[in-house]
Formats: structure tokens, C-alpha cells, sequence
């Protein structure tokens, strides 16, 4: 990259920097235009579109290999860190394990304060007692708790302002996901997809708690989509939405997507669609008013949940939205309609051999779940997961980390109990299968193709952030962090932190230097140059 | 008398501690003993939380023991078997209730019901092996040549794996199936969330800048690094970018036993050594 060409960025970062004293409070008009201080981190992609991309460029191909580890903040917790912090003006803000957040001197790593949600001993979390994140609005911070408290917290101090009850915990639901600050909104999506839950999008007055509206992601009687059910198993049909979505400003649309029908691996007992399992669902950011949904996986089996983070992007005058969906396609929407504009393999696929109508890939028979088990690809993890992917609008590339695995699908009869798991049995590896794999893919959103790869040793739950210098982060599943050209999926630079990733990274700068930062292990890790 | 009083309340305290020991690891029953709705509900919940690795059915898989059997290794009683679900077993892939990420946490009375499952698929009197132990011990370390690789007890080669106790952490047809056929299936790699030694005993060769070939299992590998034993138990840290060729295989570096190697018999007799260590 050329001197001249880094040159916006650094004069954008000495803007930035004067701008640090000035600003107190992360206003929603900030977070509209966080492009403007790419310094801070205001909400959990970066920005609204859903791209993780950060336009600093002091750390870029030319000087990668210079990185070292600045500060480590350790949460002295176990389990998966699944994190994304935020940063704002010049103060990281985090979740751990246990639903813990703290606020760090972003420079240095040192806690400014910590707070420790009391969770009962009866909570039910699916998948670990993880959590992915906050939200900042104001002068507070907002935490999704897994007993399904919604809490506001000080963000100078870590003192509770309010704590709302969303639901009760003890019926399988819970809260996993960083909520997303619109306006004067907090929106967050409940997990709990494992326990018959019935799934809702809620959004809450960021001053008092107070609930304004929940949009339930299984229609009830009299509600279009009711009929995609069977009998009663709407009450207890899943489809939660435990990943944040996306917001349009040009249309004060939020970009919401959904997760699996219960039971997941059953589908004998909830004949029909099942909607709005498995979608991306168009809400009215003020009302929660669904104006159109997409599903991507009808009447699942497998467990696909479609919730991975989708992306808008802008090509020519038209308005899409692009999601690489854990059944292994790669899906391209009109955002202004929610029409199907292509679907494209990007992982192996066995579930599917023909097209609907619509162009969108519909199961062949050999893919249903039977007692004795049947072996599908993608497994019951998906082709990819939670972890986000990345747009870079320069190199035009969708970045999207898989994973290659084949999983036996069992399914047996399963009455449902409040709160218990609810699964209609399991999967399980298959003895014959190969052992299986990742990759970090680089999809051309407008064909579909996915132009390279960087192979993992084995599936990483990493997810990526592309860079305005050039340059790609991911980790992996052996605890690497690791930098690579954007272009070409080259690696250039990494640094063994001794446990696994499960989270995304972000970037960052104080005092006019850039940081890169990621949960491993039980660490929090902020790099940068010498 | 002041220092003997203490004693002797320190002596109570023991016997107390020692009571409360021995009532958590045998006292302990399960509420839901006997009780066959109680089973049924622990199938459930065996094939969401522990199928992955022990098989649909509790009859072991690739990663987990056999658990039909009435002799587990971390402790058949109720109160062992809720201990080790609850908490884990330390120094096993075995994670604590709610921890492997695959599954859900499940309750007191879940963990219940699952041992009450357990109960049921229990092979009460299980077959006697019919090969003799004592001829296998003899075979192991004297003309079949499996200590050449293979570590039991402390005694034998590093190779291979330590089969202490393999007899109990798998089945006898998987067992059988690794000394006929070892490449059938190499060991496998934990599960992910446990991923940080994850050894398969995958072959490998490499060739050196300097071109020396070198060959031997791996005992761990990440993107940029990896640490192999040779066959004369040498230990060789590589980065990867410095190596001339690497080529993995999935062929296992032990020679398949047929029968004409070691005859039924005298595998039996081998299987049997194996499971009576693995008892003690």
C-alpha cells in the first residue's frame, strides 16, 4: 500500500484523537456515523452494516510482521470467552464468562471497573455460560444476562442504572448475544433454542427499562405464518434470535435473523414451514413490525440456525444483504424486498440436490434424520457458526470462516418438558468420516464463488476482521492469532496465545496508535506495533 | 489437657470427614433408582449430552468408554457416577456437566435420570475374558512385541499409546479391531473444547532444510509449528516454514497383527492382560 494512500487514515486518526475530550456521551448519531472516529468500536460489528471492518490502516501488510502483544487482561474464569469488546473514547468495554462485564483503560488493559451479574444456580444455558457482548448508548452499557435479565449498567462506574426481567429463565430462556442500541432502543434477540422456547426479538427503552416492543418470531393464532405449524407446536417451536443483527438507517430497518424450529433434530409433530425459524427477518427498528422475512432453511432438521451475522452491502444502486448460512449456502437478498437474488455452495453440502422456484436450495430425502442415524453435511455445527464474517468493500471480498464436517443425525420421540432440553434426540461424529477441518473463505458476493482459501488445521469458532490495511484477522482453534493479506489469504503474521478462540476481533486506537484485540482462552489479547 | 482436648476434637473431626467421605462415595443413591420412567427421560438426555462421545446406546464410541459395563474405572457407585458427571473427571477428556459446549447443562435430577439409564443398559454379569492374563502379560512384553510401543503401568515403549487403561476406556471389538487392523481408526482427537492436546497418533514424515528424513507420530501440531516423536523416541520441535516437505498419513506406524502374527488365541490372551489391569 502506498504512503499516499494511508494518509486519510492517519489524518483521520489526529482528528480523532483531539476528538477524545470532547465527547462524554456515544450518542446514537455516533454509532450512525462511526465511520467518522474509526478509533472507537461502537456497536458489535463495528458499524451498522454488519461488516467488521475498520478503516485504520497504521498496521498493514507492509509492517504486520512488527506486531506485538501490548496488553493481556485475563477474566480468571472458565469456560468459552466468546467476547467483543467496545471501545469508546479511549475505554474498552467487555463481557466474560458468567455474564461478567468490565470497562479496561484501553492503552494498557488495566480494569477500570468490573461487574458480576448473580446469576441462580438453575439457569439453563445452551452451549456454555458464554456471552458475546455489550452495547453502548449514552452513558451506560447494556449486558443480556443468561437468567434473560436485560441490564443497563454506568458505564463510568459498572453500577446498575436498571435491570429488567425479559422472561423466565427457568423455561429455557436466556441471553447470550451484545444487544444492539437504535435510536433510543435497546434491541436484543433470546436464546434457548434447545428448550422449546418460543423465540422474540425485544427492544427496550434504553433510559428506564422499560419494554417497547417484542416482535415473537413464532406467529401466534390469528398472526400470518400460524399456519406453518402443526397443532400446538407453535408454543413451542424454538426459533430464537441469540445473534445481533443489522440496522439500515435509509429505511429505520433492523436485519434480524432466527434460529432453529424444537425440536431441532425432529421434525415429525411440527409438519409445515415453521416460520419465522431459520429466517432473516425486516423489522421497523421503531415498532418491531415485520415488513418481510426470508427463510433460508424450511422445516429444519439439523439444527441450522440461520444466525450468523448478515451483511449489508451497496452495489450500484441496488440495496443487498448477504448472509453465508450455517446449512453451507451463500445467500444474496434485495434488502428492499427480501427476494432471493442467488444462492451458492461455499462448504460441502449433501442435504439438497434442486432448487425451489425461488432459486433456494430445498432437502432431498436422504438428508431427514431417522433413528438409527443418517450422515448429512454440514454437520449439526453448520458450515459456519456465530462467528462473524467480514465485508471489505476494497477488495469486494465476504469473508466467511467454515468449517468442513459431516455429522450423524439421529432423531427419537421426545415428550416436552418446561425447561429441558428438547432436542428429539442427537448427532454425533461418524467413525468413518474423515477428521474434519476449517477454512477462512473469500466469497465474490456477486457470483458466489469463492475465489480463495486459508485452511485451518481444524474448525475454528474465530470469527474475522478485514482492515483498511490490507489485512485480514482470524484465530484458530490451537490458540494462533493470525494476520493475513486480504487479497490473496496470504499469512503474514501470528502469535501463539495458548487457548482457543471463540470470539471476533475488533481494531482500535488510542493516542493515534492502532490495537487489534481478541478474547482466547480466558484472556482478552490487544496487539499493536512496537 | 488444654492440647488434648483439640486432639481429640480433631480426631471427631476426622471420623466425621471420613464418614461424609465415604457416605459421597457409597452411600450416595439414586432418588431415581429403579425407577423406569426416570430411565427412559436419561436416554434422552445420554443421547443430547453423552452419545457424542460414549456411543448412542452408553456402549462406548471413538472418544468414550463402554458404560454398560458394571466396572468403570472412576467408580461404579450412584455417588461416583454423579460425581464424575457432574464434576468431571480430571485428567480425561471427561468435562463437568454443562462444559463441553456441545450439549446443555443439565439438573441434579437430570444427572439422576441418566445414571438411572445407565442402570438400565448395565450388563449385570459381564462375560468373563476368555483369554488367560497371564499368558497375555507374557505375550505383551515378550514375543508379540507390543512393548516395544506401548506403555502399561509404567513399563514399555512411548510410541504408542499408554494402555493402562485402555481395557476399560474401550470395547473389546474396538480393541481387537486396532491390533488387526491398527489404521482402521487411529485414536481420536478430543472433542474441540478440549482441543489443547489433541494427539491422533497420526504418522508423519518430514524432510529437513538440510534433507534429513525423519518419521515418527505426532504429538501435536498447529498452523505454524509441529512436535513429532521419531521411532527411537526422540523428540523433534519444527516450524513449519523451515521444513523441506511434511506428509501426514492416516496409516498407523504399528504393523497390523493377522493371525498368522498372533493367532485368536493369543490375542485373546492379550485382550485379557489388558482388561485385568485396567480392573484393578
Amino acid at each position: 500500500m502506498s504512503a499516499l494512500h494511508k494518509l486519510p487514515g492517519i489524518l483521520l486518526l489526529i482528528v480523532c484523537v483531539s476528538a477524545v475530550e470532547t465527547h462524554a456521551q456515544v450518542t446514537f448519531e455516533r454509532i450512525l456515523n462511526s465511520a467518522k472516529e474509526p478509533q472507537n468500536w461502537l456497536t458489535y460489528s463495528g458499524d451498522y452494516t454488519g461488516h467488521r471492518f475498520s478503516t485504520l490502516d497504521q498496521v498493514n501488510t507492509t509492517n504486520t510482521h512488527s506486531l506485538v502483544a501490548k496488553w493481556v487482561y485475563q477474566t480468571a474464569a472458565t469456560g468459552k470467552f466468546e467476547t467483543t469488546p467496545l471501545v469508546a473514547d479511549g475505554i474498552l468495554y467487555a463481557t466474560g464468562q458468567d455474564d461478567r462485564a468490565f470497562a479496561l483503560d484501553a492503552r494498557t488493559g488495566r480494569p477500570l471497573w468490573l461487574y458480576q451479574h448473580p446469576l441462580p444456580p438453575d439457569i439453563r444455558p445452551c452451549c456454555g455460560r458464554v456471552n458475546r457482548g455489550l452495547a453502548i448508548l449514552g452513558d451506560k452499557v447494556f449486558l443480556g444476562t443468561l437468567d434473560a435479565h436485560v441490564i443497563a449498567l454506568d458505564a463510568k462506574t459498572g453500577n446498575v442504572i436498571w435491570d429488567v426481567a425479559a422472561v423466565d429463565y427457568k423455561q429455557g430462556y436466556s441471553f447470550t448475544l451484545a444487544p444492539l442500541a437504535v435510536k433510543k432502543l435497546v434491541i436484543l434477540g433470546v436464546s434457548g433454542g434447545e428448550y422449546g422456547i418460543r423465540g422474540f426479538i425485544d427492544a427496550y427503552d434504553a433510559d428506564t427499562g422499560q419494554r417497547k416492543w417484542r416482535f415473537y418470531t413464532v406467529p401466534g393464532p390469528g398472526e400470518p405464518g400460524h399456519e406453518t405449524w402443526e397443532g400446538d407446536s407453535w408454543k413451542i417451536g424454538g426459533a430464537p434470535a441469540w445473534t445481533t443483527g443489522v440496522y439500515d438507517p435509509g429505511t429505520n430497518q433492523l436485519f434480524w435473523p432466527t434460529g432453529n424450529p424444537s425440536p431441532s433434530n425432529r421434525g415429525e409433530g411440527r409438519a409445515g414451514d415453521n416460520l419465522y425459524s431459520n429466517s432473516l427477518l425486516a423489522l421497523d427498528a421503531d415498532t418491531g413490525r415485520l415488513n418481510w422475512h426470508f427463510q433460508f432453511t424450511k422445516h429444519d432438521e439439523h439444527d441450522w440456525d440461520a444466525t450468523q451475522v448478515p451483511i449489508m452491502i451497496e452495489s450500484g444502486n441496488k440495496h443487498l444483504i448477504a448472509q453465508a448460512n450455517r446449512n453451507g449456502f451463500f445467500y444474496v437478498l434485495d434488502r428492499s424486498t427480501g427476494k432471493l437474488l442467488s444462492t451458492n455452495a461455499y462448504a460441502r453440502t449433501t442435504w439438497t440436490d434442486t432448487k425451489d422456484a425461488e432459486g433456494r436450495p430445498v432437502p432431498n430425502k436422504q438428508s431427514s434424520p431417522t433413528p438409527e442415524g443418517r450422515t448429512v453435511c454440514p454437520g449439526a455445527l453448520g458450515a459456519t457458526n456465530w462467528m462473524s464474517p467480514s465485508f471489505n468493500s476494497r477488495t469486494g471480498l465476504f469473508y466467511v470462516t467454515a468449517r468442513e464436517q459431516c455429522d450423524i443425525f439421529s432423531t427419537a420421540p421426545q415428550p416436552y418438558e418446561v425447561g429441558h432440553a428438547y432436542y428429539g434426540s442427537a448427532y454425533f461424529p461418524s467413525d468413518k468420516a474423515e477428521p474434519y477441518w476449517g477454512a477462512l473463505r473469500a466469497i465474490d458476493p456477486a457470483s458466489g464463488q469463492v475465489k480463495w482459501e486459508f485452511r485451518h488445521l481444524s474448525p475454528t469458532w474465530s470469527g474475522l476482521l478485514s482492515t483498511a490495511g490490507g489485512l485480514l484477522f482470524t484465530g484458530d482453534a490451537e490458540g494462533n492469532f493470525i494476520a493475513l493479506e486480504a487479497t490473496s489469504g496470504k499469512p503474514l503474521w501470528h502469535f501463539q496465545m495458548g487457548g482457543a478462540v471463540y470470539a471476533s476481533p475488533i481494531a482500535f486506537a488510542v493516542d493515534g496508535k492502532q490495537y487489534v484485540a481478541i478474547a482466547a482462552g480466558s484472556s482478552l489479547y490487544a496487539f499493536g506495533l512496537p | 489437657m488444654i492440647d488434648a482436648i483439640p486432639a481429640s476434637i480433631l480426631a471427631m473431626l476426622a471420623l466425621i470427614a471420613l464418614l461424609a467421605c465415604s457416605t459421597l462415595g457409597e452411600e450416595v443413591r439414586n432418588p431415581l433408582s429403579g425407577d423406569p420412567k426416570a430411565a427412559k427421560a436419561g436416554e434422552f438426555e445420554f443421547r443430547i449430552n453423552c452419545a457424542f462421545c460414549h456411543g448412542l446406546g452408553a456402549r462406548g464410541g471413538g472418544r468414550g468408554p463402554d458404560l454398560t459395563r458394571a466396572h468403570k474405572r472412576h467408580g461404579d457407585t450412584d455417588g461416583d457416577l454423579f460425581q464424575n458427571i457432574s464434576q468431571g473427571i480430571p485428567g480425561t477428556a471427561m468435562p463437568a456437566n454443562g462444559t463441553n459446549g456441545q450439549g446443555v447443562g443439565m439438573t441434579d435430577d437430570e444427572v439422576w435420570q441418566i445414571i438411572a439409564y445407565l442402570r438400565s443398559v448395565q450388563v449385570q454379569a459381564p462375560a468373563k475374558p476368555v483369554g488367560n492374563s497371564v499368558h497375555g502379560k507374557e505375550l505383551f512384553y515378550g514375543d508379540a512385541n507390543c512393548s516395544s510401543c506401548h506403555m502399561v503401568e509404567g513399563k514399555g515403549g512411548r510410541l504408542g499409546p499408554d494402555l493402562t487403561s485402555v481395557g476399560t476406556a474401550r470395547t473389546v471389538e474396538s480393541l481387537v479391531e486396532s491390533v488387526r487392523n491398527p489404521s482402521q481408526r487411529l485414536a481420536w482427537g478430543l472433542t474441540e473444547s478440549t482441543k489443547e492436546f489433541a494427539q491422533e497418533y497420526e504418522t508423519v514424515t518430514v524432510v529437513t532444510a538440510d534433507g534429513q528424513q525423519i518419521k515418527g507420530v505426532t504429538l501435536n501440531e498447529d498452523q505454524f509449528s509441529l512436535q513429532i516423536m521419531d521411532t527411537t523416541e526422540r523428540i523433534h520441535l519444527f516450524e513449519k516454514d523451515k521444513l523441506r516437505s511434511i506428509q501426514k498419513s492416516r496409516k498407523s506406524l504399528m504393523p497390523p497383527y493377522d493371525s498368522t502374527i498372533l493367532s485368536d488365541r493369543d490375542l485373546d490372551d492379550v485382550i485379557a492382560y489388558l482388561l485385568s489391569v485396567s480392573a484393578k
